[in-house]
C-alpha cells in the first residue's frame, strides 16, 4: 500500500492485522452501547470497511486503534439515528412503573439515586474492559490468542493445545508472559 | 522445593483452577518463604478479578474469519 509508505515516521495503518488486533476491542465498545450482539458485530465490520475506504484521510497523528474507535463512535450514532427515523421521530419515554399505585410523586421516584453506585460501576467496568482489551491488543499475536482463549472464552487447556498445536508447558509459558505483560500494562490504579 | 519460575507457573494454573492438589501445596509453601512470589501471586489474583469484573466479551473465531474475509476482499 502506498499509503503506508507515506507515513514512515508516523503511525501506520495495517488493515491486514485489524481483525486480530482490534475486533474484540471494538466489539466490546459497541456491545456496551448497543446490546444487540448481531448489530454490534455488523458495526465492527462496517467500521473496518469504512476505515479502509477513508484510509487516505488517515494522517497518522492518532494511533490506529483511536482512529478506528472514532469511526465506530460515528457508526453507533448513525445507528441510533436510523432506528429513530424509522419510528418517525426521536422519542423520549417516561414510563410509569406498571402495577404500582404511584399517584402524586411518581416523577420524584424516578430521579436517579445519588447514593447508587450502579451507574458508576457500569462506567468503570466498561473503562476497565477497554483498558484490558487495549493491553491485550498490544501482546504478540500468539500470546493474545492463548490468553483470550483461556481467560475470556474459558476454554480447557487441552482444547487450546489441540487447536494451536502446542503442548501444555508451552501454553503456560505463554500465559505467564501474557499475564506478566498485562500486569505491567494495566495502569496501577486498577491494582490498588 | 520449587524455584520461583515454577512457582509462578503454578500460580497461573491456580488462577484457572488448573493446578493439582500437590502443585497447590508446593506453591503455598513457596509463598510462605518467598516475598517476591507472594506479591506476584497477589497481583496475579487481582488481574483475574479484574478480568472477571470487566465482563469482557470476545468474538468467536468464526466471526473473525468472516470479518477477515470481507476485509481482505476489499484491500
Amino acid at each position: 500500500m502506498n499509503l503506508a509508505k507515506r507515513n514512515i515516521s508516523m503511525n501506520q495503518l495495517n488493515p491486514h492485522t485489524w481483525v486480530d488486533r482490534y475486533a474484540d476491542y471494538l466489539f466490546n465498545y459497541a456491545i456496551a452501547r448497543i446490546s444487540d450482539e448481531e448489530v454490534a458485530k455488523d458495526l465492527v465490520q462496517e467500521t473496518f470497511l469504512a476505515g479502509l475506504k477513508s484510509a487516505k484521510n488517515y494522517k497518522g497523528t492518532a494511533a490506529e486503534r483511536t482512529w478506528l474507535i472514532a469511526i465506530l463512535k460515528r457508526k453507533v450514532i448513525d445507528y441510533y439515528r436510523k432506528i429513530n427515523s424509522k419510528k418517525g421521530k426521536a422519542e423520549i419515554r417516561v414510563n410509569y412503573k406498571p402495577g404500582i399505585d404511584s399517584d402524586g410523586d411518581w416523577l420524584e421516584e424516578q430521579v436517579a439515586d445519588p447514593g447508587s453506585i450502579l451507574e458508576n460501576d457500569f462506567i468503570e467496568n466498561e473503562e476497565l474492559g477497554l483498558a484490558i482489551q487495549e493491553c491485550i491488543s498490544k501482546l504478540p499475536k500468539k500470546q493474545s490468542a492463548v490468553f483470550t482463549m483461556k481467560t475470556i472464552r474459558g476454554l480447557q487447556t487441552e482444547d487450546i493445545c489441540n487447536e494451536l498445536g502446542i503442548n501444555p508447558s508451552n501454553l503456560w509459558v505463554m500465559v505467564h508472559r501474557a499475564r506478566t505483560a498485562l500486569m505491567g500494562c494495566l495502569n496501577d490504579i486498577w491494582f490498588k | 522445593m520449587i524455584n520461583c519460575e515454577e512457582a509462578q507457573i503454578i500460580c497461573h494454573k491456580t488462577q484457572y483452577k488448573d493446578a493439582s492438589f500437590w502443585e497447590t501445596l508446593k506453591l503455598r509453601f513457596h509463598l510462605l518463604v518467598c516475598k517476591a512470589c507472594a506479591s506476584f501471586s497477589k497481583k496475579n489474583t487481582r488481574l483475574t478479578t479484574l478480568c472477571e469484573t470487566a465482563s469482557i466479551r470476545s468474538l468467536s473465531d468464526k466471526d473473525k474469519v468472516r470479518m477477515k474475509g470481507t476485509l481482505e476482499d476489499k484491500i
